[in-house]
């Protein structure tokens, strides 16, 4: 520890001797206030590579505002400052040291736009610059913009860092990049080969991309190794797609069995085709909206956590609504599923235009925490952090619920009054209050399903509407009256979607997945897991 | 069992609709006032879109009655709803024409709701402005189109994307939701690449479903396809709800715009209000709109519809400019008619000239289609667009594409004496394709 902050100061201190002097630092301040004048992209393009060019640390300041569209020009006397928007004002910040110097407001300013094309040539300005920096994230970045932007200036910068490189996977991931510059200079024909066996041992797709655009452009040795490597990482991919494809899938189980869940309990247990289930899912949705918006404006802090407060809450929201729909209707009408099919569809569109009435017609933005945004790599394969939460809730929630059903006094009266209502009424159950209470505990978890949606899907009145059907396909697919059946069906029809959609196309692939569920049901009318007992014949 | 849902579907929002008709249109039949009929549906999926235009109609019609109204009558807003379901536009169309007696139309957003009302309007002779870009092909006497046809969106775009400040894109992925706007559009598109030199297995192009939710496969897919060492970009006809899980996956798997930039056709502002932007900057869309267009028109246009509506954080988008400009343009054709039959307003709006927001004058066209300007936007960290590109001058809508073989020789000119949507200047007769 104390080794590493020694090495640290000493570093530090290097960094002071080696920072520009003052004079440095007026033609550096020259170049930025360059920006006010440049009347078009290609002219700010050529104020960054004149940045750049400077080799200077301290153009990262201005260059990273820039990309950021941060950076703006004061109408009255030009100068460039880097500005914080606050309120009605900007916080204007000197582009090179980052002090405060004043405020301005609105209309003083103007912004300097920027485009992909800028950002791309800042990005690659800034990845020569942070190659040293001391943050390995940082010379990971660099090194990956360097990769993906050979040059053959490139390598001398490259052997000097690789040389005092001390972290292992940087120094691995810097000896690419060198080996990706090698290849755009015009080194010695054994340089190029060792280069192209240090790509192709990278083996991921911006290995690729760079190979197929070195094979596209040399000849002899260096062509043929390319097309050999080339060859190979496509071998390995298509091993990783076959991966990926299982990966998608039983993300998109999940989420049908997050759907689902709640049916297999209405329709599967009770019996009740319940059309208004996807309007729980929205009614949870929309509580984490509520959720987030009162955190924002209130305790901005807690905004990680929104989903778990959003949970029990949503939890609640659904099961209450879902209490006063069976004892309002749907008590009525046991016995007659189309009257009921009929009536909760009725249900299910006061619902949406009551939901459209309060929130109004357009999406809601819901945020994502941060422990549920971007992705990270096994091995080729990208795995997207909430893809993965809800993969674990879904699971969660079915474990929860089966222990619900199978181990509590009351899942034991919600089957009883499935099996043999008349016997478990003579035994002392309230039958009407477990109705009652069961189609509040299917509605309570479609709910928290809206919650779990609300992270992948848009919150519009309409979100139940795309659920509906595909809830009770699985319901039907895995059997009715079954859970484990629904969590088998959910995590089938994912998987077999997925492995369709890449051949056959999302829109041929769904209609195949239809086709393929109604001979099924030809077949085993009662689904994978039919339920056996008097209840089926009654 | 699927009939007996639509039926349902159709019951249940056929008396949702007379629910809203009995509250919101006065019973009264008064000679003193022109009637305007504005059929946006209010329920169903396309609310979400629609109820926007239904509510910026309601503003311009205000705004022009506290101007003293039109030909010294006041204008009367009907307002109907027709629920996403494009048989009901067509009965609802027929109602206020035959019963309300409305003196135009202004409506629709699906292409296949503007197909289902043609008829009634040409049958009944009356007037519709359509505000939406669309995928052309088509050109109708009592239909004017203030939306982009696909040469002053589409076209513009893939221009850009080819230039150097685009990035100069060689490989083209063609995403789209599979209906017939993103197919005829893409269509063109694909054509047009192809007429540019672009080969076609540097071409992908893909469909999904309405309301698409899962988009991890379309989205590795496109990673895979950029990784051939040329320059990808997406262009996006995926159209309404899909949008944010595909802008949300595109996030999550890390395709950055500077790597892959997407071009979308139907993302405007009221669409990215719905999500979080900062993962999204720098992806683009092409409109010949965006509210942050600095005008001083647009500046007031904004602050009325905050006003209006009651809320400053609502955004206003494209198809809200379009019915500001056909409704001037309806507004000054009567005027110039000195009456609303739709006979004589059909005449008098072609060449009739009105402000857009964007600081310059659109005009109508004799194909019944406006002038605009192309602009390019990136998308901002706050759900704005940043204008990066703009077209020199107005752009004129071509309804019939130069680059699909079987329109390319149709013109449309519906001044006498052509008088004629679809002419084939090959034959030189009336008549192509289009003629039923």
């Amino acid at each position: 520890m104390i080794l590493i902050r020694v090495i640290g100061l000493t570093l530090l201190l290097l960094l002071g001797m080696l920072s520009p002097s003052n004079a440095a630092e007026a033609d550096l301040r020259a170049i930025v206030t360059k920006f006010a004048t440049a009347s078009n992209f290609s002219a700010i393009e050529a104020v960054v590579h004149e940045l750049a060019a400077t080799g200077d640390t301290a153009v990262e300041r201005p260059l990273g505002a820039l990309a950021e569209g941060d950076l703006y020009v004061r109408k009255t006397d030009s100068q460039v400052f880097i500005g914080k928007e606050g309120g009605g004002s900007v916080e204007l910040l000197d582009p090179l040291s980052g002090e405060k110097s004043g405020d301005a407001a609105k209309g003083e300013i103007t912004k300097i736009k920027v485009n992909n094309t800028l950002r791309r040539a800042v990005r690659d300005a800034l990845g020569t610059l942070t190659l040293g920096a001391k943050d390995p994230a940082a010379r990971i970045a660099a090194a990956d913009t360097m990769f993906k932007t050979p040059d053959a200036t490139n390598i001398e910068p490259l052997d000097a860092a690789i040389a005092s490189e001390t972290v292992a996977s940087v120094k691995a991931l810097l000896e690419q990049a060198r080996a990706a510059s090698v290849l755009a200079s015009d080194r010695p024909e054994a340089d190029k080969l060792a280069a192209i066996a240090l790509i192709g041992a990278r083996g991921d797709r911006n290995a690729l991309s760079l190979l197929t655009s070195v094979e596209a452009n040399s000849e002899g040795a260096v062509k043929d190794a390319a097309t050999a490597a080339i060859a190979n990482i496509n071998s390995t991919l298509a091993l990783w797609d076959a991966g990926q494809n299982i990966w998608y899938g039983i993300s998109l189980g999940s989420v049908l069995l997050l759907a689902a869940i709640g049916l297999a309990i209405t329709f599967g247990v009770m019996g009740v085709i319940n059309m208004a289930h996807g309007e729980m899912v929205m009614l949870g949705a929309y509580t984490t909206f509520v959720v987030q918006e009162v955190i924002r404006n209130s305790f901005p802090g807690l905004f990680d956590w929104s989903l778990v407060i959003a949970l029990p809450l949503a939890f609640l929201v659904a099961a209450l609504v879902g209490l006063v729909i069976e004892r309002g209707v749907i008590r009525f009408l046991y016995g007659r599923p189309l009257e009921t099919l009929l009536a909760t569809w009725g249900v299910s569109l006061i619902l949406q235009q009551a939901v459209r009435t309060i929130f109004g017609p357009t999406n809601q933005e819901v945020g994502n925490p941060s422990w549920m945004s971007g992705s990270f790599d096994i091995g080729q394969l990208a795995v997207t952090w909430n893809r993965l939460w809800i993969l674990v809730f879904a699971l969660g929630v079915f474990a929860v619920l089966l222990y619900v059903m199978k181990r509590t006094p009351w899942g034991l009266q919600m089957r009883a009054v499935t099996a043999n209502r008349r016997m478990a009424a003579s035994m002392g159950i309230r039958t009407p209050w477990v109705d009652a209470l069961t189609f509040a505990l299917g509605s309570g978890i479609a709910g928290i399903a809206g919650v779990a949606l609300s992270q992948i899907d848009n919150v519009s009145p309409n979100l139940g509407r795309g659920y509906i059907i595909d809830s009770f396909m699985v319901v039907v697919f895995g059997g009715v009256g079954n859970l484990w059946g629904t969590l088998v069906g959910a995590f089938s029809l994912g998987i077999v979607n997925k492995f369709l959609e890449p051949y056959a196309g999302a829109v041929l692939g769904k209609i195949v997945v239809l086709v393929l569920i109604i001979l099924f049901i030809q077949k085993r009318p009662r689904g994978l897991f039919a339920l056996k007992g008097r209840s089926v014949e009654a | 069992m699927r009939g007996s849902f639509s039926t349902i579907t159709k019951m249940f929002s056929a008396s949702v609709v007379t629910a809203g008709l009995l509250t919101s249109v006065p019973a009264k039949a008064a000679d003193d006032t022109i009637k305007v009929g504005i059929l946006h549906s209010l329920s169903g999926t396309m609310a979400i879109s629609e109820t926007t235009l239904k509510d910026a109609m309601l503003m311009l019609i205000e705004e022009q009655n506290a101007k003293g109204g039109l030909l010294g009558k006041k204008l009367e807003a009907v307002v109907v709803d027709p629920a996403s379901n494009w048989p009901l536009f067509a009965e609802k169309a027929r109602e206020l024409i035959s019963k309300d007696k409305v003196a135009a139309v202004f409506g629709c957003w699906t292409s296949v709701s503007r197909k289902s009302v043609l008829p009634v309007f040409s049958e009944l002779d009356n007037i519709l402005f359509y505000p939406v870009q669309y995928e052309g092909e088509e050109s109708e006497r009592n239909v004017f189109y203030t939306g982009a046809a696909p040469n002053q969106q589409a076209i513009p775009a893939v221009d850009y994307l080819m230039s150097e400040d685009g990035g100069s894109v060689k490989r083209w992925v063609l995403e789209g939701t599979d209906y017939v706007y993103p197919r005829t559009t893409n269509k063109i598109l694909e054509a047009y690449l192809k007429a540019k030199g672009v080969a076609a297995e540097d071409i992908m192009v893909n469909y999904t479903p309405f309301g698409f939710s899962d988009w991890q496969t379309e989205v590795s897919t496109i990673k895979k396809f950029g990784s051939a060492g040329k320059k990808t970009a997406v262009v996006s006809t995926v159209n309404g709800d899909a949008n944010v899980p595909f802008y949300k996956e595109l996030g999550n798997q890390g395709i950055k715009a500077e790597d892959i930039p997407v071009m979308a056709f139907s993302v405007g502002e009221e669409e990215l209000a719905g999500l979080d932007t900062a993962p999204l900057v720098g992806h683009l869309a092409a409109w010949n709109y965006f509210q942050s267009i600095d005008t001083p028109e647009n500046a007031k246009f904004i602050a009325d519809w905050h006003k209006f509506i009651k809320n400053d954080k609502r955004t206003t988008n494209d198809p809200m400019e379009a019915h500001y400009v056909g409704f001037n343009m309806w507004v000054k054709a009567v005027e110039k008619a000195g009456t609303t039959d739709p006979d004589k307003v059909i005449d008098a709006v072609v060449g009739v000239s009105v402000p857009n927001l964007t600081g310059g004058y659109s005009t109508m066209m004799p194909n019944h289609h406006i002038t605009k300007p192309v602009l390019i936007g990136e998308i901002q960290a706050d759900g704005q667009f940043e204008t990066v590109s703009q077209t020199p001058g107005l752009v004129m809508g071509d309804e019939w594409s130069d680059y699909l073989a079987d329109s390319k020789d149709l013109i449309s000119d519906w001044r006498a004496p052509l008088s004629c949507g679809n002419f084939n200047v090959a034959t030189g007769k009336c008549g192509g394709k289009g003629t039923n």
